[in-house]
């Protein structure tokens, strides 16, 4: 198995610290440092899991503990777009274009049983996307329906973590889904 | 040798210029997309396009069996998760003509107004926030999180409960949940004075909401605008007065009627409601009957064959379900009649004039949920 095949965390990490670049170590410590600790999420939002994303933006969970209390309503000034509620098929052309909008490096949370898989909306509809990641590229799945703030907020420190894991010589590559 | 002609002289001034506002855009409240027809800065006509988070909510019911239902209605207007339960929920009771427990009636009107007073929380939060003030959000919602809380102990979960079935209850209340409204009721006094200190009282808010959205009582009438909005133009439409509902004749509260029909009177309304609502929790909180917490039920509900229609007051406004029945244990068609999507029919002619700021104020006091809109 090749090291890109691995997804997961904790494995990453594990390849991280067994071997990296020695001339550019310190440069990637700073860089990553810099990129986990100030994600800048989009403002877009469809249905109920933006109530809880805003409820985790608000003083009792407190998103800017790790540094994304700004939310931007520009793609154009965003690093992540939080996926919050469902995606149907008028509006995935929208998401694409606001996704393809954002500069690089970007990181997209599929927030909700919705955006993870289609959710309560699966059976029986004609108008439901099955997953965001029909669309677009999808690092890190949170479910639930809707989603707690705190397992909001675990989402983003695995974000943080995967973050942490890019170097200058293994840069992060945007995969293109036609 | 050419003839020079002039170009025509192009006034932009006179000029219509159409705008896009949404599907993303933080002051929609979600994904609403209006092409607004603009002169300069005047807003001359708006286009409200639906649709961008219709999930087909209706066609869906078809399928499902009526305990099923409950689960979709949360979604719609997740923000009164309750109140869209509880409408189903009278449907089917009143076409089986199940006695509730009076128990259950109590419980239900009680969490009926928390939820009430969660969402005006969130939407004062988000009316602040559109006109430029993060602190209201900021205050808003940490006022919710008591609300939440209580609903956590009891339902256990924070947004979207399903707590309400066909006949009665998913469970009892928790033990502690009389002692967690009481005390939330003495915290939220205080807090709701805050409100009126931040923003209510503020000069620039006034300002820009007084005569700002004027919609008179005949077009509130005419465009079937309910709830806290037809109710600012002077509209008397509370269905909890008018077909009283679980045990909402047997409180006393006011029906507050609005005279401007202005976005500050519709501001008014919505924190007058939460006062009353507070009034209606302190009546109802210390009397809850003791009993079943819910009705026997048949395992399959079949309506018998017909037509229904049952109507309750969301935070919206009117929430109304029609129900076409051929005796099977699905629906064979459901429509809602929901709040939102009729009080949306008059934001093109209550911004009609008034500049894109004063829109995007307007807006916010119509406090619409898009979901409730696309179903």
């Amino acid at each position: 198995m090749k090291e890109a095949d691995f997804r997961d965390n904790d494995t990453l990490e594990l390849f991280k610290h067994s071997g990296g670049n020695i001339l550019f170590t310190t440069i990637d410590a700073i860089m990553d440092w810099g990129r986990a600790n100030s994600l800048w999420p989009l403002t877009f939002a469809t249905s109920c899991c933006a109530i809880e994303m805003m409820a985790a933006a608000a003083p009792r969970h407190d998103f800017s503990r790790f540094g994304m209390e700004v939310y931007r309503a520009s793609p154009r000034q965003a690093d992540m777009i939080v996926v919050a509620g469902t995606i149907v098929n008028k509006m995935a052309p929208v998401l694409k274009r606001l996704y393809d909008q954002m500069p690089d490096p970007k990181y997209v949370i599929a927030m909700g049983a919705c955006a993870v898989s289609g959710g309560p909306f699966f059976y029986n509809s004609y108008h439901v996307v099955r997953g965001v990641d029909h669309i677009i590229p999808v690092d890190v799945y949170v479910p639930g329906c809707p989603v707690r703030p705190e397992a909001l907020l675990y989402g983003v420190m695995q974000l943080q973590r995967k973050i942490k894991l890019e170097t200058l010589t293994n840069p992060r590559k945007t995969e293109n889904l036609q | 040798m050419k003839e020079v002609i002039n170009p025509p002289v192009r006034n932009i001034e006179d000029e219509e210029y159409h705008i896009n506002i949404g599907p993303q855009h933080p002051s929609t409240h979600g994904v609403l997309r209006m092409v607004v027809s603009i002169q300069g800065e005047t807003v001359k006509s708006l286009k409200p396009h639906c649709g961008y988070i219709h999930r087909g909510i209706e066609k869906m019911c078809e399928k499902d069996t009526y305990q099923q239902i409950i689960h979709l209605t949360d979604r719609m207007d997740y923000l009164s998760a309750h109140i869209n339960n509880h409408v189903v929920c009278l449907l089917v009771e009143r076409a089986l003509e199940v006695a509730v427990p009076e128990r259950v009636q109590y419980i239900r009107t009680i969490v009926d107004e928390l939820t009430r007073i969660a969402s005006h929380q969130l939407w004062w939060g988000c009316f602040g926030m559109d006109m430029g003030g993060q602190t209201c959000l900021l205050y808003g919602m940490r006022d919710r999180e008591k609300i939440m809380d209580i609903f956590e102990e009891s339902f256990g979960s924070r947004l979207l409960h399903s707590y309400y079935t066909p006949g009665g209850l998913m469970g009892d209340i928790h033990p502690n949940f009389q002692k967690r409204v009481k005390e939330f009721i003495t915290y939220f006094r205080k807090k709701i004075h805050d409100y009126d200190n931040i923003l209510t009282g503020n000069v620039i808010m006034q300002e820009r909401t007084k005569g700002v959205g004027i919609l008179t009582k005949e077009e509130a009438i005419d465009y079937g605008v309910t709830g806290p909005i037809g109710r600012a133009s002077g509209f008397s439409c509370d269905v909890r007065k008018y077909h009283p509902y679980g045990v909402y004749d047997k409180v006393d509260f006011k029906e507050i009627l609005g005279t401007q029909g202005d976005t500050f009177s519709r501001y008014m309304m919505r924190m007058h409601e939460m006062r009353e609502s507070m009034k209606i929790l302190e009546q109802l909180i210390d009397n809850i009957p003791a009993g079943d917490y819910s009705a026997k039920m048949k395992a399959v509900i079949k309506l018998p064959a017909g037509e229904y229609y049952q109507r309750v007051e969301a935070a919206r406004g009117e929430l109304g379900v029609y129900v076409v029945s051929d005796g099977n244990k699905t629906p064979y068609r459901m429509k809602f009649r929901s709040s939102s999507f009729s009080n949306l029919s008059a934001l093109d002619h209550m911004s009609r004039g008034f500049k894109i700021a004063d829109l995007i104020a307007i807006g916010g006091s119509l406090d619409y949920v898009i979901p409730d809109i696309d179903r």
